[in-house]
Parts: C-alpha cells; structure tokens; sequence
C-alpha cells in the first residue's frame, strides 16, 4: 500500500541533465511513482531545465561517451570527430527505442502532466539562459532550492538525476 | 475468468504496461477485474510490485506463447 501512517509515499528527484538520454530517467520514475500512487516532485536545474521547454530538441552525443552502443564499431575519440554523428547517434538512438516499444520522451513527460507530477523549474537557472516562462510547458511552477526542499524534506525517496 | 476490461500491452517497454494499467484500472469500479497483456519480460515483477504498492490484487497470472496475462482486481 502507497499509503502509510495516513500519508501517501512521497518522491523527490532533481533532474539536472538535458540530453536525451537522461531526459528519461527523472520522467521515467516520476510518472511511473505516480502510477504507483505516490506524490512526485521533480525540480529541474541547469542543464535539466529545458526539459520543461514546449518544444523538446533532445540529442545525445558518443563524445566522451564510450558505454554508448554503436552499430559500428569504432574508437570513440574518432567517432566523435565525424560530422553528423550526433545527429547520426541521436536519430538511431531514437528509432531502437521506438521500434523497442520504449516511449518517447514527450509521452512520458506528459503522462507526469496528467497525473500531477509537480515540475518545479528553477528561477535561477531560468535567470542565467535568459529562458521566459512562456517557453515552459503549462503546468511548470518556478521556484528554487527552498520550494524544492520543503518538498524534499518529507520524501521517502530522494534521487539526484 | 471474467474480466471487464481488457488491455493490449504487447510489444511494449517499461514503464508503459504499468502506467497504462494504472489507467485502466481507474477506469474500474471496486471488484471489477482487468486482464492485461504483455510481452515485456520485466513487466512480471513490475505488475507485482505494482499490486502489491497500490492494493490492487493481482489474482491470478498465467503465460501463452510469449505473452503473459495478468489478472487486476481493482481494489
């Protein structure tokens, strides 16, 4: 049962990574806890912020990156110095996860949405890469450490992303 | 078994099977009983976690061919 001493299991994560690959853990977890009947909050910094943007622009690069699979295979140092193959590396990462049945990143932030994940994006961060609250998603509160700590505080499970 | 409501799950990955059965079974009165099915191999001991954390339970289960078929009771 998710609800113990009368309240309901309670999740806190810190979503600080921006690539697509690590865009799917924090929305992942979140909405997966919340199907779990748990109380998520998710607060996104630095680089994890425009995970909140409206229009999600999510790559994933070999470079320094050498526990990513590739097709062919080829010292990692060269890999990265061809033109194109982020794009390359970002476009097959996203059709292996697509024909695995893995969802897009887009559907599992939205599935967040629809069960009450909080997004809390961070005012800071936001301040530094000159983002304007109209870029984010509907739904995003802003807010910094304090908002995200007094939610933390009573979490019985805590993961920095 | 009687089921009310049935839910294709197959061909696809975590977390999908769990956050679409949490869906359905929403969608249930109290006692009603969902069939799911699913060919993730994780999803096993992912509908029985998630049984067991939300009270739904899971009566019964079994495998055809590759697929295997879960029994919710919505709690």
């Amino acid at each position: 049962m998710s609800e113990e001493n009368g309240r309901p299991k309670r999740l806190a994560m810190i979503a600080s990574k921006g690539t697509l690959d690590w865009a799917y853990p924090p929305f992942l977890l979140a909405s997966t806890a919340a199907a779990m009947d748990m109380e998520v909050g998710v607060f996104f910094t630095f680089y994890g912020l425009p995970l909140l943007k409206k229009k999600l622009d999510l790559g994933v690069t070999p470079l320094a990156n050498p526990a990513m699979p590739m097709p062919v295979p080829m010292p990692n140092i060269l890999m990265a110095n061809v033109p194109g193959m982020d794009a390359f590396a970002t476009s097959m990462m996203k059709a292996k996860f697509k024909k695995k049945g893995v969802a897009a990143v887009e559907d599992l932030r939205q599935a967040c949405v629809e069960s009450g994940v909080r997004l809390i994006g961070c005012q800071m961060t936001m301040d530094v890469f000159d983002f304007t609250p109209d870029q984010f998603i509907e739904g995003v509160e802003l807010g910094g450490a304090a908002t995200f700590l007094e939610f933390a505080a009573d979490a019985d499970i805590t993961l920095f992303i | 078994m009687k089921t009310d409501l049935e839910l294709d799950c197959k061909g696809l990955n975590c977390p999908l099977p769990i956050l679409k059965t949490k869906k359905a079974i929403d969608t249930l009165a109290s006692g009603q009983v969902l069939k799911l099915m699913a060919t993730d191999p994780g999803s096993v001991n992912d509908v029985n976690a998630w049984s067991r954390r939300t009270g739904n339970p899971l009566v019964a289960s079994e495998k055809e061919g590759n697929v295997f078929v879960f029994y919710l009771q919505k709690k």
